[in-house]
């Protein structure tokens, strides 16, 4: 992982698809701008909706790295 | 998400678990990505949102072989009914009785879990679809 500040880490792994990108979109309405959260996520599905919906939504992607059994997602609260 | 998306309108006919389970999930997924979410009850679905009863064991349906149903009862995903109080948290999701199936079944509103908003005609329901998809499930 780089040095990027994470303000809120959300730790998903073994949630069922959608469990991990609600519990994401569920922090970020509560988040403030510009905070950074991590998902950690061990459902197939995050890969392809995580950054569909950030794009959708129009917050930042700033990472995924793939660890060997899940995900991490760095996202950033654009708006 | 301010542009307007297109609805998607579902049509809950089957009273299963995971009949109600797979559509919960288009549910939820299309109210995420900000899509109107229409929800039409029908017949055996609405029977399963009877007030007291959405946690009931509503079965599978018959596509379920005996090797399969043990496996869908057993996976750790959330219930129906929680993904649908996710859908209507994240966006707009108007969930309606068919008013055929309330009287077929001599259902009033007050019979009916609260997550159902109201009841609805055909023609009411067929309004909210306007030019989206409509799902038969």
């Amino acid at each position: 992982m780089s040095a990027i500040q994470i303000d809120k880490t959300i730790d998903a792994r073994g949630m069922a698809c959608p469990g991990p990108l609600m519990n994401l979109i569920g922090a970020i309405r509560q988040g403030q701008v510009g905070q950074v959260f991590e998902v950690l996520s061990s459902d197939e599905g995050s890969r392809t909706d995580i950054p569909a919906w950030v794009a959708k939504a129009r917050h930042e992607l700033v990472e995924v790295v793939q660890d060997a059994n899940y995900a991490h997602f760095v996202v950033r609260k654009a708006r | 998400m301010e542009e307007q998306e297109k609805p998607l309108s579902l049509v809950l006919f089957s009273g299963t678990d995971d009949k109600l389970t797979a559509a919960s999930v288009l549910a939820v997924g299309a109210a995420a990505m900000g899509r109107p979410v229409n929800i039409f009850l029908q017949y055996y679905a609405l029977d399963a949102f009877r007030a007291g009863r959405v946690n009931d064991d509503h079965r599978l349906s018959p596509e379920a072989t005996d090797a399969q149903a043990p496996v869908v009862r057993a996976h750790p995903g959330q219930h129906w009914s929680e993904l649908l109080r996710q859908a209507k948290d994240v966006g707009e999701v108007d969930i309606q009785a068919c008013a055929l199936s309330m009287d077929m079944f001599h259902l009033r509103k007050a019979d009916l879990d609260p997550i159902v908003d109201g009841i609805q005609g055909v023609a009411a329901f067929m309004a909210s679809a306007s030019d989206g998809q409509v799902v038969f499930i």
